[in-house]
């Protein structure tokens, strides 16, 4: 039982298809929440194609990424929403466009 | 040993100066007045009675007195390197004497963090002695640095009202013009590698090297850049100005009296023994500049309204002569040059230490303000009056000595230069005299009150005006000092050179 | 005599005390410093010159090498010959009667100390100078006594009108200067040596008669002798001079400093003998000069201003001689000018001390009774200006006119022009006397001179009387000048000169047979005297040429042009800082874009790369 049951292109390609979704929604949503959720699904399929990989070669490095994109992806959403809350309190919105102090 | 006694003592003061603030306010004043004048009695006993001339020195450049060489970075040819020559006595004595003047003249005007300010000024000078004794490059490049920012804190801190701009423009000058040094010092200790394959940064091993012509050229450019930023040589004079105009008075007088003799220093020491042959190309080029700066400053000086102004951009055209007189090549032009920076350092300290003391006294430096102050100060008005008189060079003075040796031997070399330049000579009368008219000379205004000097203020200037009469009708033993590392420039060139075959006297032997 | 150096030395330590004392001196302690070292260093000469006198020896001492690089060894070092005692002589002789008379003129000053601190220095000043053995040495006294006319001229310094005046004075000069020195620059790479008598052998030795360096040296000499000797085109500084108090008048401008000129040439005549072009140039800038001037003083109404251009006037004779070669005699003129001229300004200055500082003599008149010692100065002190027979100027100055003559070809110009001068000077001196000492009064003096105003007044008188009898110890000086041989007729006409000037003046402004008014009312005669008021509008010309574009140039450079070019990069720097603002927006999605499309653009580029 070695070895990638399906072929590694489909799994490639969903990872690159939900990877291109977390973009496009990264780059067009404007509430931070939202922006959130695609960088997760970013995450998410990154560590898709990782995991693929690692089944392929029968390795376990694959996995072992797969558990630090996890724990990283908690860290962040932990902070991400922790700045949700501070974005929300300071401009009552969520809206990025206008949340834009640092403007030069 | 001892010269790095010198500067950690000057360090080391600072630091005693600055924290001895805690205790009493008057403090600082009295621990760096006496550090420096224990400096100046340590460098004088501590030289040696005779004259040992240093044997590793590859083409006799001068009688070395002291030489000290400690390991830093051996891998990559760095050592605290020390010497001593005329030359850089001539200059320490200067700078501690300075030093001297420049703490007596901010004796009762530094309210604010007095201790932090003598520090400042302790580190400006230990900054300056070490530029006169390093003769390792990074060092040296190192000391360069180390006088610049204690300078600036200076400025920025304890400026007047427009310290900030006057403070950054001259960190920006400096330290962009210092940059340029850094990459031809870098430039030089490759090229060094490459001919000898062993890196190094001391000045005898660098002197003498072959450098290609293009790369002789852009290498001796950057060390022009920066010593003739700090000279102040036109077009690079801008930021005095206003440094000056903004300084607190010790920092003017330690800015005109010093820190631009470094530039000159720089000139003498490294950019013309390391690169005589760009340096012989170049100076016509320089001579340009040197006589440029001496009409351009003059004439600005005359249209200042603003005192420290007017003796800011005279120090512009005083410093021309320098620059005339070190690329014109010749013993005569050499010797001036030196003497123009002794006089020039005292006579123009002096006239920043009574633009300072009238701003003391009336809050203002604008000279449409000022007027018959003669009446009220008959003391400060002889100082200026000596003062204003030894800029324009009255004989007898030092300033005339330095101008007419400049003159004489660019004389020989430029007759045109020399005469152009010999323009300075009116011009400078015209700014000086219309200054003693705004200031000492016109009807008093009889409601104001002004202080005139008092025993401090006048033991300064008697000090000054017995060293400006010394060096008017005495000035051998400066010129002996120098007379070494003057010889050593002019065996730079091959003596069949038309620029120095035109020593004084040749015209005689001619059939 | 090794006490030589004490000469100069005795003023200016006086002068030093003078000034450390910081005016806390007593008034009586002040005159007595002030004026004694003066005369003590008057009896030393006096000896020097005894000395001198017997046994004709040039005297030579060296104090010490002033310094020596290379072969620049100029030393402090005095030489003392026959023009050297004539012209000590005159300096310490009618400086201590100046100083003298300075005593009472300023004794209400409350500047005094200041005053005679100034004029001892002058005096050690001018003493350098004419003892010096090398130029750089006279070069220190020349501007040395540069610094104190300055510093004399704007002694009132509180009426701007003063400081202005002695600020002209000294910039002036100091471009006569500024061109003398580049003389030394010249001499010294040329010949070696700025020592003069060395220096002298050594031209003669390189030089021929006519070359280029030799006149190109001697004028710019000459540029520093016109300067100091207000002589054209660089006299506009001394009518303005006159700011200063009256004996300083007497004693720099008028008997002492003006002369340095003189001196010069007269010092380095070897050279000019080799430039006879430049020769040429002194004789006619001597003409030119003492004409100009003498019309100019005809117009004048200052009575120190007609003197100042009379001494201008007279300088020009000094000149004229130079340039004639006949040295003796200009030096001859040179002492006898002294004491004549030193008298009239010492004389005006009482006139001045009397009447309340009145200066316009217009304002003064029918003096000669109620001031009858300045009456008889004045009228003394005339004659001898006006070179009427048996007077001091009379000898000196008919002796200049005979040498011009003697010039072939040029001669008789230069002469017939001298005679012109000759009677303006009988014209103008005359009409100062009459004007001021007959007719109706003005202004009626408050006090009369005392006795130390008095007698410098006579003992100048005795010597501007009898000054033509004296000989001059200048025979090994000066190369023997060819006697004059002129006619009879020449001779008349010289001495009848001044006479026809002196009648003139009588018909113009005493018998009134002549109607100045008539004269000066056509539009001619209105144009010429404004003209000649206003010194020939020279002042104005300089104004429009040299000071004005000066003031403008400064004014122009004022905000510092080569700023511009560091502004200008920080503009640019500024620029581009707004530029590179405007791609932060703050805005997390363009930020999250540009990246995509930046790592994009990487990737790309890699493959492309690796392909």
């Amino acid at each position: 039982m070695s070895g990638l049951q399906i072929p590694m292109e489909h799994v490639l390609a969903l990872a690159g298809l939900l990877f291109s979704c977390g973009l496009m929604g990264l780059m067009l949503r404007r509430n931070i929440i939202f922006m959130l959720m695609s960088l997760e699904v970013m995450l998410n399929a990154v560590a898709l194609a990782f995991v693929a990989a690692g089944a392929q070669w029968g390795q376990a490095d694959g996995q072992i990424i797969f558990l630090l994109i996890l724990s990283v992806a908690a860290a962040e959403v932990a902070v991400g929403l922790g700045l949700v809350l501070q974005i929300q309190r300071r401009f009552k919105t969520l809206d990025m466009d206008q949340a834009r102090r640092l403007r030069g | 040993m001892s010269m790095a006694v010198l500067i950690l003592m000057l360090l080391g003061g600072g630091l005693l100066a600055w924290q001895s603030e805690r205790i009493h306010p008057d403090l600082p004043r009295w621990t760096a007045l006496a550090t420096v004048i224990v400096a100046l009695v340590f460098l004088l006993v501590s030289l040696p009675p005779e004259q040992p001339t240093l044997p590793t020195d590859p083409r006799g450049t001068g009688d070395w007195l002291l030489h000290l060489k400690l390991a830093w970075m051996p891998r990559f040819g760095i050592a605290l390197e020390l010497a001593l020559d005329g030359l850089s006595l001539l200059l320490l004595v200067l700078t501690l004497l300075l030093g001297l003047i420049a703490i007596a003249s901010s004796w009762s005007e530094i309210d604010f963090k007095p201790g932090l300010f003598q520090a400042n000024l302790l580190w400006t000078l230990a900054g300056v002695c070490g530029v006169f004794l390093a003769v390792d490059m990074f060092l040296f490049f190192l000391f360069w640095e180390v006088m610049l920012i204690p300078m600036y804190l200076l400025i920025a801190i304890w400026g007047h009202e427009n310290k900030t701009y006057a403070a950054t423009k001259f960190f920006i000058f400096t330290q962009a013009s210092g940059l340029l040094m850094l990459l031809a010092i870098v430039v030089l200790a490759w090229q060094g590698l490459a001919a000898s394959g062993r890196l190094s940064f001391s000045y005898f091993d660098l002197l003498g090297l072959t450098l290609d012509p293009r790369l002789g050229w852009w290498t001796m450019l950057g060390f022009f850049l920066a010593f003739t930023v700090k000279l102040p040589a036109f077009p690079f004079h801008t930021w005095l100005p206003d440094a000056h105009t903004q300084a607190p008075t010790a920092g003017s007088v330690l800015l005109a009296g010093i820190l631009l003799k470094t530039g000159a220093y720089g000139l003498l020491r490294f950019c013309i023994p390391l690169f005589p042959e760009a340096s012989l190309q170049f100076a016509p080029i320089a001579m340009g500049l040197g006589v440029a700066g001496v009409i351009y400053g003059a004439v600005l000086a005359f249209a200042q309204s603003d005192f420290k102004r007017l003796v800011a951009y005279s120090s512009v055209s005083h410093m021309g002569f320098v620059l005339l007189g070190l690329y014109a090549w010749n013993q005569l032009a050499l010797q001036g040059a030196v003497m123009q920076m002794v006089a020039h350092g005292i006579s123009t300290a002096a006239l920043f230490m009574l633009a300072g003391a009238l701003q003391q006294r009336l809050h203002t430096r604008d000279m449409g303000r000022m007027g018959g102050l003669w009446h009220q100060a008959p003391r400060m008005g002889a100082c200026a009056m000596f003062f204003a008189v030894a800029s324009l060079g009255l004989p007898g003075l030092g300033n005339f000595v330095a101008e007419f040796l400049v003159l004489l031997g660019l004389f020989a070399v430029q007759p045109w230069l020399a005469a152009l330049a010999a323009l300075g000579l009116i011009t400078a009368a015209i700014y000086s005299l219309w200054m003693m008219q705004q200031t000492f000379q016109g009807s008093p205004d009889e409601q104001r009150k002004l202080a005139d000097f008092d025993v401090r203020e006048m033991l300064a200037m008697g000090t000054m005006v017995v060293a400006l009469v010394w060096l008017g009708l005495y000035p051998q033993p400066v010129l002996d000092l120098a007379q070494p590392v003057i010889d050593s420039l002019q065996h730079l060139v091959p003596s069949d050179n038309a620029v120095v075959a035109l020593a004084p006297g040749a015209a005689v032997n001619k059939p | 005599m090794a006490g030589v150096w004490l000469i100069p030395l005795l003023p200016l330590a006086s002068a030093l005390l003078l000034i450390l004392s910081t005016g806390k001196m007593p008034r009586q302690l002040v005159a007595l410093l002030g004026a004694g070292s003066v005369g003590l260093a008057a009896i030393c000469v006096a000896l020097l010159a005894r000395d001198f006198l017997a046994d004709g020896e040039v005297r030579q001492l060296t104090l010490w090498t002033w310094l020596a690089v290379g072969e620049f060894t100029p030393r402090i070092a005095f030489y003392i010959d026959g023009l050297t005692v004539v012209m000590m002589s005159v300096i310490t002789g009618v400086g201590f009667l100046i100083h003298l008379y300075s005593i009472e003129f300023m004794w209400d000053d409350e500047s005094i100390c200041r005053y005679f601190a100034y004029m001892n220095l002058f005096v050690a000043a001018m003493l350098v100078l004419v003892m010096a053995d090398n130029l750089l040495l006279l070069y220190l006294g020349w501007e040395g006594v540069g610094l104190c006319s300055y510093l004399l001229v704007g002694f009132w310094y509180r009426d701007p009108a003063n400081g202005r005046a002695a600020r002209k004075a000294f910039i002036v000069t100091r471009v006569g200067d500024t061109a003398m020195a580049l003389g030394l620059f010249l001499l010294f790479t040329e010949l070696g040596t700025l020592d003069i008598q060395p220096m002298l052998v050594a031209a003669n030795s390189h030089w021929q008669v006519g070359d280029s360096l030799p006149i190109l040296a001697t004028a710019l000499l000459l540029g520093g002798a016109v300067g100091k000797s207000a002589q054209l085109p660089l006299h506009t500084w001394l009518p303005d001079a006159m700011a200063g108090p009256t004996p300083v008048s007497a004693l720099i401008h008028a008997a002492t400093m003006v002369t340095a000129g003189v001196y010069l040439i007269a010092r380095t005549f070897g050279l000019f003998l080799l430039a006879p072009p430049t020769q040429e140039a002194v004789a006619w800038i001597g003409l030119l000069t003492l004409l100009l001037a003498a019309f100019a003083a005809l117009a004048q109404s200052d009575i120190k201003r007609i003197l100042a251009y009379s001494t201008i006037s007279q300088i020009g004779y000094m000149f004229l001689a130079l340039g004639v070669g006949a040295y003796a005699s200009g030096i001859f003129h040179l002492v006898t000018h002294a004491f004549f001229k030193a008298l009239l300004f010492l004389a005006a200055g009482a006139v001045i001390h009397c009447l309340h500082h009145e200066h316009n003599i217009f304002r003064m008149g029918g003096l000669r009774t109620r001031l009858p010692v300045i009456f008889w100065s004045f009228l003394i002190g005339s004659a001898a200006l006006a070179a009427l027979p048996f007077t001091s100027g009379f000898y000196s100055k008919d002796a200049i006119l005979l040498s011009a003559w003697e010039i072939p070809g040029i001669g008789p110009w230069l002469w017939a022009g001298g005679l012109l001068g000759a009677m303006l000077t009988g014209i103008y001196s005359f009409r100062l006397v009459f004007v001021v000492f007959f007719g109706s009064a003005h202004t009626e003096p408050d006090r009369q001179p005392g006795w130390k105003m008095a007698t410098p007044l006579i003992v100048l008188c005795v010597l501007s009387l009898l000054g033509g009898l004296l000989v001059l110890p200048l025979s090994g000086v000066f190369p023997p000048a060819a006697h004059p041989a002129a006619s009879h007729a020449v001779e008349y006409i010289s001495i009848g000169t001044p006479l026809l000037g002196l009648l003139l003046a009588y018909l113009l402004f005493l018998g009134r047979q002549l109607s100045i008014d008539t004269l000066a009312d056509g539009p001619l005669g209105r144009g010429l005297s404004d003209l000649w008021l206003k010194g020939w509008r020279i002042d104005q010309l300089y104004d429009a040429v040299w000071v004005r574009p000066y003031l403008g140039l400064s004014h122009w450079w004022r905000n510092e042009p080569v700023d511009r070019i560091y502004n200008a990069l920080v503009s640019l720097c500024q620029w581009a800082h707004h530029r590179l603002c405007a791609l932060q927006t703050g805005q997390l999605r363009w930020y999250a874009t540009s990246m995509v499309f930046g790592l994009v653009l990487l990737v790309a580029i890699m493959l492309r790369n690796a392909t």
